[in-house]
């Protein structure tokens, strides 16, 4: 199986004033086509740098980074721009969707970035979020969803433009357990379909839905193994 | 190209939610630039009116006349040097019209005036503002058309017949149920037959006198009513090609010399002037204001443009977050500056509109004092002006926007 992304020697240091912190020290993982990894670690140990760093979002300060083969270490603003609205999708904790937009807008702006014309945006962005199952909802504003129907308002977001892995910042952190699980079955199938997952949680039991974890402390890699007990999602996803 | 047209009108319908959700701010934003649009607007209607009412009212004088006068009209100021000269004098009028070449000029007449005469019609009676003593040929030099009756004829002239032609004004007031032709009217108790009543004309000079209360006759006849010294005489000539205006005055300078024998070397002691002096003197005045205006637009649309530019830099730092989130799902740096530039472009054309919208009544009252209405072009104008001052101003904040790092924009609460 292919690998898309491979780290080599990835080092994060933040100068905060006179002081350097090292939020990442040397990072070195490979990750495949269509896995499902969970990123773990406590607070501070790196997780964030290390996704933002995976979604391009930002640069290491030292080392190789090679998505799908391409090294992307020393490509400039809009390269970058380009690489995320094609191959990336991202999920936040905090949903980050546009408060003024509905969901319609909302997923179909990577599309608008891209450059896709409006009636294949419009159909792709309904499809994505018939996938999620929003298609109720499609001119609902952020403040009129719950919190749950945001997340996957942002998924469907992530979803729309078909991208290569999809990156999931402690999607279920601001969910209760219930709409929690909900999220992670929607994962479970988006898995299944095929797409690349990478997600960051502190929860044990989130984690374990995946098929690898990824433990960070300091800015290292502590632990890097397969899930032997995967916890899969017995339902599917309907309205809640 | 297609992305520049996505990137533009994204950028065009986000900029207009934000400045739906931020109504006040936006308008009282455009305060300066409201201003700045309503002062190039009124300054310039009132400049293009005031011009026209100049223009219009220089229409007595023709733009293809020479006239022959012993004075500079706004020569200099030292008035001494020109006090001895000798009065243009008929008899110059006839050599003129004998030694100038006969293609060259289509009609030429001396003509004397006098101001503040009292014409009247049995127990009526009226203040002439202006009496001229002229030839028929004046008719085609000063354009004074009879619209009842007719002008004075060669033999009429000749003669020195009693007859006059009178203006709308006069003709109203002595003859206010009666038609005016054949009667007599009297000036310095001379009996005067009505022979044509002139068009209406308007007021000339800003309404300074009506040109609709002038007398004209024989200049026989008026130098019999008002004695052989009253007025000094000019001498009026239509050239025949307007094209050629420059080359008749120089052939009337040599002739004029000749006659009035002025010793070569030595300066001329007439002038042959022309109605654009009035039109130059003017434009040298109005400029001075036309500049004020434009320092006064300027001024406000730089305090306009700085307000922008403030709303502009709130605005993006209110939305870094949303620029983190843009910027994570692919606006590249370009999309994120159009997105900005279009809010703040937008946000002055506002303020343009309002300014146009304030300032068209403004341009109504001033059309009732002058001949004008607001120019389109001033509209498209200042429209442009407002789009490029929103431009102008909103680069700094766009700018800033659209190198904000992805990650502490996201990180930004
Ligand atoms: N922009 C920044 N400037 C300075 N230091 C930073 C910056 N971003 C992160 N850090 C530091 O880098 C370290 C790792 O941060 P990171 O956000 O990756 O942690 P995390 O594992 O995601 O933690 P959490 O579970 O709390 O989200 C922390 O010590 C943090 O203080
Ligand atoms: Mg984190």
């Amino acid at each position: 199986m292919s690998n898309i992304i491979k780290l080599e020697n990835i080092a994060k240091i933040y100068e905060v004033g006179a002081e350097k912190v090292h939020a990442l020290k040397d990072v070195s993982l490979t990750i495949n086509e269509n896995e499902y990894v969970a990123i773990m670690g406590p607070s501070g140990s790196g997780k964030s740098t290390l996704m933002n760093i995976i979604g391009c979002l930002d640069t290491p300060t030292k080392g190789t980074y090679i998505f799908t083969g391409v090294n992307v270490s020393d490509m400039d603003d809009n390269e970058l721009a380009e690489i995320r609205n094609k191959e990336i999708g991202f999920v936040f904790q905090t949903f980050n969707l546009l408060p003024r937009s509905n969901a319609l807008h909302n997923v179909e702006l990577p599309l608008i970035y891209a450059g896709i014309p409006k009636t294949e945006r419009r159909e792709k962005a309904i499809q994505a979020l018939k996938s999620v199952g929003l298609e109720d909802r499609i001119y609902h504003k952020p403040n009129e969803l719950s919190g749950g129907q945001r997340q996957r308002v942002a998924i469907a977001r992530a979803l729309v433009t078909n991208p290569s892995i999809i990156l999931a910042d402690e999607p279920t952190g601001n969910l209760d357990s219930k709409t929690g699980e909900d999220i992670m079955a929607l994962f479970n199938d988006l898995h299944l379909k095929g797409h690349t997952i990478i997600l960051v949680t502190h929860e044990e039991y989130i984690a374990e839905h995946a098929e690898r974890i990824i433990r960070l402390r300091d800015g290292l890699i502590e632990r890097d193994e397969p899930v032997t007990q995967r916890i899969i999602p017995n339902h599917t996803l309907n309205e809640g | 190209m297609k992305k520049f047209f996505f990137d533009l009108k994204e950028g065009i319908i986000i900029s207009l939610k934000a400045i739906r959700a931020n109504k006040m701010r936006a308008v009282l934003t455009t305060l300066g630039i409201i201003i700045g649009i309503v002062a190039v607007t009124t300054m310039s209607t009132a400049i293009v009116g005031l011009r026209e009412a100049f223009l219009s009212s220089l229409s007595s004088l023709g733009s293809d006349v020479l006239y022959v006068d012993k004075f500079e009209w706004f020569g200099s100021k030292d008035w001494r040097k020109y006090r001895n000269r000798k009065d243009i004098t008929y008899d110059q009028y006839v050599k003129l019209r004998e030694m100038l070449s006969p293609g060259s000029y289509e009609a030429m007449a001396p003509n004397k005036r006098t101001f503040g005469k009292t014409v009247k019609y049995k127990q009526r009676s009226v203040q002439a503002t202006l009496i001229y003593g002229t030839t028929e040929e004046f008719i085609k030099t000063s354009g004074a058309i009879p619209e009842k009756g007719r002008f004075m004829n060669e033999l009429e002239v000749k003669a020195g017949r009693r007859v006059c032609i009178i203006g709308q004004d006069i003709a109203n007031n002595l003859f206010p149920n009666t038609d005016p032709l054949n009667k007599y009217v009297r000036i310095n108790n001379v009996p005067l037959k009505v022979i044509g009543v002139l068009e209406k004309q308007g007021s000339a000079f800003f309404g300074s006198f009506s040109m609709d209360g002038q007398v004209i006759m024989p200049l026989k006849v008026f130098e019999r009513l008002f004695g052989q010294r009253r007025g000094r005489m000019l001498i009026d000539i239509k050239v025949a090609d307007v094209n050629k205006m420059d080359d008749v005055k120089e052939e009337v300078i040599s002739v004029m010399r000749t006659i009035r024998k002025v010793p070569p070397g030595k300066p001329n002691d007439f002038a042959v002037n022309r109605q654009d002096v009035f039109t130059e003197i003017y434009d040298k005045t109005v400029g001075v204001v036309a500049l004020a205006g434009i320092v006064i637009t300027a001024l406000s649309l730089f305090v306009g443009a700085i307000g922008i530019m403030n709303i502009m830099f709130v605005s993006v730092t209110e939305r870094t977050k949303e620029i983190g989130i843009r910027k994570a799902i692919g606006a590249r740096t370009w999309s994120i500056l159009l997105q900005f530039l279009s809010e703040s472009a937008i946000i002055c054309m506002i303020g343009g509109i309002i300014g146009l919208i304030i300032s068209f009544p403004l341009s109504l009252i001033i059309d009732r004092f002058l001949p004008t209405a607001m120019p389109l072009d001033i509209v498209a104008l200042s429209l442009l002006i407002s789009a490029l001052v929103g431009i102008i101003s909103g680069f700094l904040p766009a700018y800033k926007a659209s190198k904000l790092n992805p990650v502490e924009a996201l990180r930004y609460e």
